[in-house]
């Protein structure tokens, strides 16, 4: 069995009976055992894998199989699953077991795919590396002296190991496509609103978004059409009908041939040492299928890592304020006052870079800051997204880096986290706009993958998709795989 | 920058940090917070603030009962719970 198959593929051999569902299943438990060093995973679920795999070869025998019954994936850990913790890579939810299904499980359940278990990530999902997760760090299967990358690191190594050919993750400023890009895989954030949010834990409202990784742009269309729709429970979640996206498990994703003006933004490219002459191949390689390729300038980029820390930071503040000792997960050991209840669980239960988050957010909201901070920090995201509107106007997509470089070895940037920060200098500028952008593997500087990064306008994944399709029919950097146990 | 009282903010955010904790908190909040800052010199005069990227407003649904009370499983996961009440050290005497 190819270690490294799409979803595909393994519905193909599922479908012709080359093996079940239970066999497929196992060997993808045996797969994380094996590879149980590189720490992806924080819960493995080998009883309800099983069983959801034998429920799933009885609808194969029924004849009732869907695209993706008896596919093996993951969740991040961020996303509820009833009867299995749910931890957020934090002690304050260690033991914690959710009372019901996030949406984005729930339509994956529905549509027979088999859940192996719950990715490692950064605690809350705030870290570029996998270092903030309380169950320790997740590392890259490319080399594991290197971080996999942040927040979904988990599941980015869990793809790239072969442990799972597809997994979730969430992306705020950049979580889904910079372990993407470290891991050498591909992974998309789809447009805020596009995936219900219901039952995954928030970070920053106004910022979180559902997504997913995998090898290919084939198998990344099949799981966001299961994931993706109208949810009531999600007040930010869009009425969309997109008939494309709903049918693409059966009409397979056709490489864009449109011949796109594809905008690189000079502010992304000029910094850049590691990987540029990669970036520039992967725009050749766009423009030899047909692209046309110009120079744009995105001339607020500047303000977005300043802009993003005080959104985030000052929702995550509000968002976190719900862990109290009180209604669920860790409480401290015999708490004098109901003041020291709440101030030690949740000291006891957070790690710093959390602490960090919620005390740079409650700075910027408290009194006498807000209008310098939070609502200067709005401002600036309205120049940010409208710079990206405005290029919009001239070109279809955007291509541009997804890392400064490769993956940095673990433990480099852990004493310093404005430059831990740095590390999203060009993925938050889309989070902070709404839009969907996807990171694809495009070479190796020293053995390590280098990825880049589409970005569209909103709802415009379809473009994404079918674009990464047209580079991956041309090139073969996602069949590159590193060498795991 | 303004002076960084970080016992306040851990009393707003519910925090109890110990000494060491303290200081190590107080020298990363002064470098990002003179991160931040470098907002301050950028121009946004007459610019509005965007607070939903999509700028979508609050979806409205009509206003019938669509939550069930299911107390026991919610509590479940809850620290100290007795009667379907949640438990925390005496507060009024």
């Amino acid at each position: 069995m190819n270690e490294f198959a799409t979803i595909g593929e393994l519905a193909r051999g599922l479908r012709q009976g080359d093996y079940s569902s239970v066999e497929l299943i196992r060997h993808y438990l045996a797969r994380i055992d094996a590879n149980s060093t590189l720490n992806t995973f924080i819960t493995v679920a080998e009883d309800e894998a099983l069983n959801a795999a034998a429920s799933a070869d009885q609808a194969f025998e029924r004849g009732e199989a869907g695209p993706l019954t008896g596919i093996p994936l993951a969740h991040k850990d961020i996303f509820c699953t009833q009867g299995i913790a749910t931890t957020c890579g934090s002690r304050i939810l260690e033991n914690w077991i959710a009372p019901y299904d996030a949406t984005v499980v729930d339509r994956l359940a529905h549509a027979g795919a088999v859940l192996l278990g719950k990715t490692n990530m950064d605690e809350f999902a705030m870290g570029s590396s996998n270092e903030n997760s309380y169950f320790g760090a997740a590392l890259n299967p490319w080399d594991s002296s290197r971080v996999p990358g942040g927040s979904s690191g988990g599941s980015a190594a869990a793809v790239a190991a072969g442990l799972t050919p597809v997994a979730t993750g969430t992306d705020t400023g950049g979580s889904i496509r910079q372990p993407a890009a470290f891991c050498g895989v591909a992974g998309i954030k789809p447009t805020y609103g596009r995936v219900s949010r219901y039952g995954m834990a928030a970070f920053a409202s106004s910022l979180d978004q559902a997504g997913v990784f995998g090898h290919d742009a084939q198998d990344l269309a099949v799981v966001l059409s299961i994931m993706s729709g109208f949810d009531p429970r999600d007040s930010t979640s869009s009425d969309r009908a997109d008939s494309w996206l709903t049918g693409v498990s059966e009409s397979g994703l056709k490489p864009n041939d449109e011949g796109l003006t594809i905008g690189l933004p000079s502010e992304y490219f000029k910094d850049l040492n590691e990987g540029a002459t990669l970036l520039q191949a992967a725009a050749k390689e766009f423009e030899n299928a047909g692209c046309r390729l110009t120079q744009i300038s995105l001339p607020h980029t500047d303000a977005a890592i300043p802009a993003y820390y005080i959104i985030a930071g000052a929702e995550a503040s509000t968002n976190l304020a719900r862990y109290d000792g009180v209604h669920f997960g860790y409480r401290c050991e015999n708490p004098k006052s109901l003041e020291d209840l709440y101030q030690r669980s949740r000291s006891e239960g957070f790690g710093i870079e959390v602490k960090r988050r919620i005390l740079t957010g409650t700075y910027a909201l408290s009194v006498g800051y807000f209008d310098a901070y939070y609502l200067k920090a709005q401002k600036l995201r309205r120049l940010i997204q409208q710079d990206f509107l405005s290029a919009f106007e001239e070109v279809d997509l955007i291509l541009a880096p997804t890392t400064p470089g490769v993956a940095f070895h673990t433990g480099d940037l852990t004493d310093d986290p404005v430059a831990m920060y740095q590390q999203d200098i060009f993925t938050i500028p889309a989070s902070l706009a709404g839009l969907p952008a996807l990171s694809l593997p495009c070479g190796f500087t020293g053995g390590l993958p280098i990825g880049m990064q589409l970005i569209g306008p909103h709802f415009s994944e379809r473009r994404l998709l079918e674009t990464s399709a047209l580079y991956q029919q041309n090139t073969d950097w996602h069949q590159r795989h590193p060498e795991v146990a | 920058m303004a002076d960084i009282d970080i016992k306040h903010l851990c009393r707003l955010a519910q925090l109890a940090l110990n000494e060491t904790e303290h200081q190590a908190v107080r020298a990363d909040l002064e470098r990002i917070i003179a991160m931040v800052d470098q907002m301050q010199a950028m121009d946004t005069e007459d610019v509005e603030p965007l607070a939903h990227p999509l700028e979508a407003d609050q979806r409205l649904r009509p206003d019938e009962i669509t939550e069930v009370v299911d107390r026991d499983r919610y509590q479940r996961g809850a620290p100290a719970t007795r009667d379907g009440l949640y438990l925390v050290p005496r507060v009024v005497e």
